[in-house]
């Protein structure tokens, strides 16, 4: 299992690459990353991420140790950033390997779920006018943590 | 004494993100009762506890946990990851 919350980008198709390469002979590996998004309408300019350093590593380690238990993984990865992201950035990237595919993906989906509302990380949006504005946790991703 | 952290838009409203508080609350409640007299900043950071998360020693707890042999409190809104 890996954890990585880091500043600088990532690449995601290397990192796939090194996760499937390690993980060779499970069966299934579905990854999954997260972009900032281009403005809806308000001219989005950045998004500021800030995180509780001495607990993020280990709260991600937590969640990516009980998604391994659960599903059976033969391995899982989570790489989240913070700091200053702009719009088409990556942000953060999953990636589970199982024996199957269902497995694969239902970890891959527990851990976006529990990421987005339990991992301390919380996000700026830097708006072209100047404007800043947290953004708001949302119920249907504390929702999301009930079919789990 | 403690260490208290406060994150994003607490943070921002108490106007620092880290202090040592001297403090003989025995739970959270407790605490946030006796930063919320100190100031206005404080009382309106804390003015919806709903709002709000609480980490103790870096572990999510809630607002009647004691403190007890706890070394840091933390404050935040709820988590924006992913």
């Amino acid at each position: 299992m890996h954890v990585k919350v880091q500043e600088e980008r990532f690449e995601f198709g290397r990192e796939a690459e090194a996760f499937a390469a390690g993980c060779a002979g499970a069966g299934a590996v579905v990854t999954f990353t997260g972009v900032v998004r281009d403005a809806d309408a308000g001219g989005l300019v950045a998004m500021e991420i800030e995180h509780y350093p001495g607990m993020t590593q280990k709260a991600l380690e937590k969640i990516t140790a009980d998604a391994m238990a659960r599903w059976s993984l033969a391995d899982a990865l989570v790489i989240h950033r913070h700091g200053r992201l702009e719009p088409g950035e990556q942000i953060m990237m999953v990636a589970t390997a199982a024996r199957h595919r269902v497995a694969a993906f239902e970890a891959a989906e527990f851990l976006m779920d529990y990421l987005k509302s339990r991992a301390p990380f919380w996000k700026k949006e830097i708006l072209e006018n100047g404007s800043a504005s947290w953004v708001e946790a949302k119920e249907i991703d504390e929702e999301a943590l009930t079919r789990w | 004494m403690m260490d208290v952290v406060y994150f994003a838009w607490v943070r921002e409203r108490i106007g620092l993100p880290r202090e040592k508080v001297e403090s003989t609350a025995a739970t959270v409640s407790e605490l946030v009762a006796e930063l919320s007299v100190r100031e206005e900043r404080y009382a309106a950071a804390f003015a919806d506890l709903s709002a709000l998360r609480v980490a103790l020693d870096q572990e999510l707890s809630d607002f009647d946990a004691s403190l007890e042999g706890v070394r840091e409190v933390a404050f935040f809104p709820p988590m924006t990851g992913g």
